[in-house]
């Protein structure tokens, strides 16, 4: 049953989508959305989308009410906050608008406003998954699926054939024969997967500022991916000197303070592709966050070696991310891009602070890999 | 729409109830349109609410917001909307679909105050349409107003789009609350002024005192109060040239008139200042409106209509409408107790020379005259007062002391709203402010040619509360939207003269 208020509520979305477009810079520096995540759902609060009238200032006025205390007490509460039982409409109330939105459409309003191209689907679509569309038309079915257009006009090429049919009175009786039904085809569809692997440096360098960067950063990326790829998967990895694999919450939390090799995380995320992911049947993204510090000159050379031979030939798009730290050199990142200066599949990127996650998602993703 | 006809008929029980109380109703002296109850599930519920009791109002994206606002409170189970009346007549009233008997009943009963009140208030006499030719009846066809106004819009939201459409409507609401609260009971000014009239800039005398003797001449008449007497003539014939000539406070209408506008943005606009003339009354009266409702449901719920069952169930109910909060004002409770208040003394003889001059305590504590006149000024008080009247004339200082009434404020110092005082003035003058032109700013028209370059002019009358900028300057857009030329507003910000001006391009708020 559609209401005619949908139309409207449809109109007011649309503005809710505009909104958040313009404000998408400012939510994704400020990370606000991360804490509002529900299962598909993001709410996120606008403010001001009420129609500007000529009012007075919010604590310019007081008010009356009723009740116990003294003069000088404080009241409980914000008292222009809530609204009690009333008339309906006739006020607003001054509460920023909470606006749920699906992740799905979050990643739409992201990939228009970063300009993102749809990811080139790179053939790997080993599996299947079956899928009912409308698109047949056939004698018998059952009545919920009547065409009529097509019914009637096949009585109606009967009922002329026929002679029957008589301009002055134009009445058309179908009979069983004249009956026409929609029919479904059971299409094969392949399905593309995808694994996101999370790579990231917690040795001492990495601070919790840091940390928020790639976290915000991974968020939007998860959001972007998960538009592109129906069934998508993410790992972490977190290293120092040496490479673990851990839980989502784990990755974002544990702070070491040994040295770093970053070796040691190429290796153990070529071994989980080689183990789960075989790169005919999936996409695979790799991203490693680091501050660029590398324990030797040996070791960033034994990095370059397994990206060519391993993780590079297996992956859509390698993404390398280099947190700004007081601590790190920042040498790892010049390294790549010596190494690697015309393979389009590695991707690297500077984030200085928060205002240039937007810049850098849009280079890791802005290729369509 | 077809699901609005079809499914909303009143059930048989609800029906039986309704004609039950409306005889309860009317026994009590209640004077009310015939009303039609129609009986909706949530989802409609929202729907109609969200487009302010009108099905058929026209498209805006506002109507959607508050849609999805009510939808979702209602499914997080913060509220709930009991009744929606409208005044109409004959007037509609909405009952939400599974509400209890005790519920429908009391909706029902508080429904009739209403529409008593809608019909017999001075202040909805504005949204009457005329009178019936054939039996006098009012007409407020504003269901089927509002349906027109819809037609209008989809009309020429149909020919140049909606968007556009619905920018303008956008700007207009801006200046919805722009408009005069008197302006519907001041006499039409139906002859407009012949050229004839004015075709006479005759120059006036100035206006000396009478000298006898030719000799007191330079006594009487200083060269200083001629001058002065000079200026002010020249100021008066510099106020005729302007325009208006009076400073103009329904700025809509004035618009209406005035700017250069398009025949669709011309429609629109009168939709949106025709609906906030309509709207008006309910805001200038809701405490009276509400408290008179309440005090009707009150009664007839406990006198007639409830039977021994079902009055614990309705007294939660109404004690949960009455309820009150830190900071908030319950317009249900205090309209209910003021009414109550006034009976009681009008019942006791609590009125007049006497009772005022009156300042023994004790005398004034038993006072009783036993003159019983309270129903009869109840009556007279809901068709004559509006809510600043109401509490100017009504408000007492025993009243204030026994609803504990209190004058809250923000402190500044403190960082956090306080109770600032308890006493009588203090609250009454509180009240007043925050009710006068129903809470709105006191925004006219001074002049639509200022400095000679047809920008339009507006003065805010600061009353002790400066107007919130942010919204301020984006309706200085919304008025050059409309005047198309730009527009400054005066008004005082932090205790100075500022001009808060938008020149089509730029904003720039600036000290006087």
């Amino acid at each position: 049953m559609s209401l005619r208020i949908d139309q409207d509520h449809s109109r007011f979305r649309n503005i809710v989508r505009g909104r958040i477009r313009q404000n998408l810079r400012k939510y994704i520096s400020k990370g606000e959305l991360l804490g509002r995540q529900g299962k598909d759902i993001v709410s996120i609060p606008i403010p001001q989308i009420d129609i500007p009238k000529l009012r007075f200032g919010d604590k310019q006025q007081g008010g009356v009410a009723q009740g116990d205390g003294d003069p000088g007490d404080p009241l409980s509460a914000n008292p222009q906050d809530g609204d009690g039982e009333g008339q309906a409409g006739d006020q607003a109330g001054d509460h920023p608008l909470e606006v749920e939105l699906t992740l799905d459409e979050l990643a739409d309003i992201l990939g228009e406003e970063l300009e993102l191209p749809n990811i080139e689907n790179k053939g790997k679509n080993a599996i299947i998954d079956k899928k009912d569309r409308y698109i047949g038309v056939r004698n018998v079915g059952p009545n919920s699926l009547r065409h009529f257009k097509r019914t009637f006009r096949s009585a109606l090429r009967r009922q002329i054939a026929l002679g029957t049919y008589d301009p002055k009175r134009p009445v058309i009786i179908p009979t069983r024969d004249d009956m026409r039904y929609k029919s479904w085809k059971t299409e094969e569809e392949p399905v593309a997967n995808a694994v996101i692997l999370y790579m990231m440096d917690v040795s001492g360098s990495m601070g919790d500022e840091q940390k928020e960067i790639v976290r915000i950063e991974s968020f939007w990326i998860d959001t972007w991916l998960r538009k592109q790829y129906k069934g998508i998967e993410t790992r972490f990895i977190i290293h120092d000197a040496a490479a673990r694999e851990v839980d989502r919450d784990t990755f974002f939390r544990t702070r070491e303070s040994g040295g770093t090799m970053i070796s040691s995380a190429y290796r153990l995320a070529a071994e989980i592709i080689a183990h789960d992911y075989p790169s005919a049947t999936w996409n695979i993204y790799p991203f490693h966050f680091s501050d660029g510090d590398n324990w030797s000159v040996d070791d960033t050379l034994l990095c370059v070696d397994i990206l060519k031979k391993l993780l590079l030939p297996a992956s859509n798009v390698f993404c390398y991310g280099q947190v700004d730290s007081p601590y790190g050199s920042g040498q790892f990142i010049k390294d790549l891009r010596e190494h690697f200066s015309d393979d389009e599949q590695l991707i690297t990127s500077e984030i200085n602070d928060r205002d240039a996650i937007v810049e850098s998602i849009r280079e890791f993703l802005g290729k369509g890999k | 729409m077809a699901q609005f006809a079809l499914k909303t008929a009143l059930p048989n029980y609800l029906r039986d109830e309704q004609l039950r109380i409306e005889e309860f109703a009317r026994g009590v002296g209640l004077d009310f349109f015939p009303t039609i109850f129609e009986v909706l599930s949530y989802e409609q519920m929202n729907e109609i609410a969200a487009y302010g009791g009108f099905p058929t109002r026209y498209p805006h994206w506002r109507w959607g917001m508050e849609y999805e606002r009510l939808s979702k409170s209602h499914e997080y189970g913060l509220s709930k909307i009991y009744e929606l009346v409208i005044n109409n007549n004959p007037a509609i009233a909405y009952l939400l679909e599974g509400n209890s008997l005790v519920d429908q009943k009391l909706v029902m009963a508080h429904v009739y105050g209403h529409i008593d009140f809608f019909k017999n208030n001075f202040c909805f006499q504005m949204t009457s349409q005329g009178r019936d030719a054939r039996d006098g009846a009012d007409v407020r066809k504003w269901i089927d107003g509002m349906a027109n106004h819809g037609a209008i819009v989809r009309k020429w939201a149909n020919r140049i789009g909606i968007e556009t459409v619905e920018l303008f409507i956008d700007a207009c609401l801006s200046l919805e609350n722009l408009i005069d609260p008197q302006k519907p009971f001041l006499p039409k000014d139906l002859s407009p002024k012949t050229s004839e009239e004015e075709a006479e800039p005759e120059t006036p005398e100035v206006p000396l005192l009478r000298v006898d003797r030719e000799y007191m001449e330079s006594f009487i008449n200083p060269e200083e109060f001629v001058e002065s007497q000079k200026q002010k003539l020249a100021q008066e014939a510099e106020q005729a040239q302007r325009f208006p000539t009076e400073p103009e406070r329904d700025v809509l209408g004035f618009l209406l008139e005035n700017a250069p506008l398009q025949r669709w943005e011309r429609e629109c606009l009168a939709v949106v200042r025709a609906e906030a003339y309509y709207f008006l009354p309910q805001m200038q009266t809701k405490i009276m409106n509400e408290g008179w409702a309440s005090y009707w449901h009150s009664r007839l719920m406990t006198e007639s209509i409830c039977d021994a069952s079902e009055i614990v169930d309705y007294a939660e109910r109404c004690a949960s409408v009455l309820a009150t909060a830190p900071g908030q004002l319950n317009p249900y409770k205090l309209g209910i107790e003021l009414f109550r208040h006034i009976e009681d003394r009008w019942n006791r003889g609590q009125f007049g020379k006497e009772w005022d001059e009156c300042d023994d305590w004790e005398l004034r504590r038993h006072w009783d005259r036993r003159t019983g006149l309270g129903r009869e000024k109840i009556f007279e008080v809901r068709s004559l007062y509006n809510d600043v009247t109401f509490i100017d004339e009504f408000l007492t200082e025993d009243f204030v002391l026994d609803q504990k009434l209190y004058a809250f404020g923000y402190n500044e110092r403190n960082d956090r709203w306080e109770i600032e005082s308890r006493t009588f003035g203090d609250v009454k003058k509180q009240l007043l402010t925050s009710l006068t032109n129903a809470g709105n700013p006191i925004i006219s028209v001074l002049d639509a040619n200022h400095g000679n370059r047809s920008e339009l002019l507006l003065e805010h009358t600061h009353q002790g509360a400066d107007l919130r900028l942010d919204w301020a300057k984006e309706v200085t857009k919304a008025l050059s939207r409309v005047w198309t030329r730009p527009v400054e507003i005066h008004t005082v910000v932090d205790e100075k003269p500022t001009a808060l001006r938008y020149d089509g391009r730029d904003y720039s708020q600036k000290t006087l």
